[in-house]
């Protein structure tokens, strides 16, 4: 245990930087991937044949083939068509399309259940389809799969460690580079489980605190669910 | 000689069918400013559907309906037309929709459910929303419950709020579809209290009710839908006293209520 604090204390800064490095290529695609998700999704969602179509093969071939040929892929490929990108922002841009395909699905499910009769109430009070999504449908749906939403960040922070096999200096590769210094693959690989687990525990700890701040009435009426008759007993205008 | 006035609601001839089943076969109707239209009739005669043609909600297949001034659709011989969505919207502003379901926005409060037309549609400033909103709740007896969410409240306020949310628009004219066939019974005639006041007032109503004392007391014109026709119209005493149609007859003496 002793070699462990030991080496804990001269390699853990430098697996920070790596940490460091994960943490930003997860949030970068994070966000490029919900606003491409979000897109597909309204798109997918579209009456226009010629609009849904398309997005329907673009989740498909972001979906249906592994993450790790996507970004080896894109990496190794597009310098053949005189697109050049580092080993970083090649990574963000696989990781953004094939999060954003996932992040799709789980939006048009979200949006299809909103209460179809809460959207009419909407429409009948004059409401334009743009104001019925920015004040019915987005703040509805974007609460109710924020849990979803936060399983796949998590998961997301841990394909980035995919991300190494480009050459992009992230929390997985320094491992292996102290590795190959000290031979000792056991306690910094264990190193490096601690800190995927903290970045990922930390996640899903702010993902439940949006989630209870997002809904207030939520939070209002948990266990506390009002009896009707004590409501109209209450209510003597009736 | 006096020139009569023109209608708030005019339909002619609306047709409305989903896919093989045609629901509307030609519905003609004349609403007048501060009149109380009730629409009565047996289920799937085309009562519901008729209601939402008239604020788009569903888009008729064919005919004319001119609302407050403004052509939504029209028809002539072998041409239909739908007015431009910015006409339809400005138009369902002016005749809100209540429903059966209260459909209250479940994400926000009593009263930011009251103000959210007025801000998002309208584009009054949130301070004279919250002042119209609250007015309005005032109306319906439900500004105490102002900071409450729909889903802390009974049927019957939910029903208030989204009297008082139609309310708030300050509308001529606001449909009902079936306000109060969702609530406990003891419930009901506070809501069919409020729908009287506001008819009382000189508010155009337009009403889907299955409950024949609430037409009753209500109603200034009654009209019996069946078929995807209007069958018969009159008032009160007509429908429900000497109704002409033979259809009319059987369902008004199986709704259990003779003449009043």
């Amino acid at each position: 245990m002793s070699v462990f604090w030991s080496e804990a204390q001269e390699y853990f800064p430098f697996l920070l930087v790596g940490a460091k490095v994960t943490l930003e290529l997860s949030l970068i695609s994070m966000l490029g991937g919900m606003v491409l998700g979000f897109l597909a999704a309204i798109g997918r969602l579209s009456e226009r044949r010629f609009i849904r179509w398309p997005l329907e093969v673009y989740v498909e071939i972001w979906r249906d083939t592994p993450l790790i040929v996507q970004l080896l892929l894109i990496y190794f490929s597009l310098p053949e068509f005189g697109i050049v990108l580092s080993g970083f922002w090649a990574g963000v841009l696989g990781l953004t399309l094939n999060l954003s395909a996932y992040l799709s699905e789980v939006y048009r499910a979200a949006i299809m259940a909103v209460d179809p009769g809460q959207r009419a109430a909407a429409i009948s009070l004059g409401m334009s389809p743009f104001q019925e999504y920015r004040r019915l449908i987005m703040p509805q749906a974007f609460v109710a799969c924020l849990p979803t939403q936060g399983g796949y960040f998590i998961a997301l922070l841990k394909d980035c460690s995919l991300v190494s096999f480009i050459s992009v200096n992230e929390l997985l590769r320094h491992a292996t580079i102290v590795i190959s210094n000290t031979f000792d693959s056991m306690n910094i690989y264990l190193m490096v489980a601690v800190i995927y687990f903290c970045m990922s525990f930390a996640s899903a700890r702010c993902v439940g605190w949006l989630e209870r701040t997002l809904t207030p009435e939520r939070r209002k009426t948990v266990g506390v669910k009002p009896i009707m008759s004590e409501l109209a007993e209450e209510d003597n205008t009736l | 000689m006096s020139r009569a006035p023109s209608p708030v609601l005019h339909l002619e001839q609306v047709y409305k069918s989903y896919g093989e089943t045609t629901v509307l076969r030609g519905v003609d109707l004349k609403v007048f400013q501060g009149d109380a239209v009730f629409l009565i009739g047996p289920s799937g005669g085309g009562k519901s559907t008729l209601l939402r043609c008239i604020n788009f909600l569903e888009y008729p297949d064919a005919g004319t309906i001119t609302a407050l001034g403004e052509k939504l659709c029209s028809q002539n011989r072998t041409h239909f037309e739908i007015a431009p969505e910015k006409t339809l919207r400005h138009a369902r502003a002016r005749m809100p929709m209540v429903f059966q379901q209260f459909n209250l926005f479940s994400h926000q409060t009593v009263l930011e459910n009251v103000m959210e037309g007025l801000i998002t549609v309208k584009k009054i400033p949130r301070l004279e929303a919250m002042t119209l909103a609250r007015t309005a709740l005032d109306r319906v007896h439900m500004l105490q419950k102002q900071n409450n969410y729909p889903d802390q409240l009974s049927g019957g306020q939910k029903q208030r709020v989204a009297i008082a949310r139609a309310l708030a628009m300050d509308p001529p004219v606001i449909l009902f579809d079936e306000p109060t066939s969702a609530l406990d019974p003891e419930l009901v005639s506070g809501v069919q209290a409020i729908i009287q006041d506001l008819s009382a007032q000189g508010l155009t109503l337009l009403v889907v009710t299955h409950d024949p004392a609430f037409v009753q007391s209500t109603a200034h014109t009654v009209c019996f839908c069946g078929d995807g026709y209007i069958l018969e119209s009159g008032t009160v005493n007509d429908i429900y006293g000497n109704p002409r149609n033979e259809r009319v007859r059987k369902f008004v003496q199986s709704s259990g209520i003779q003449r009043v």
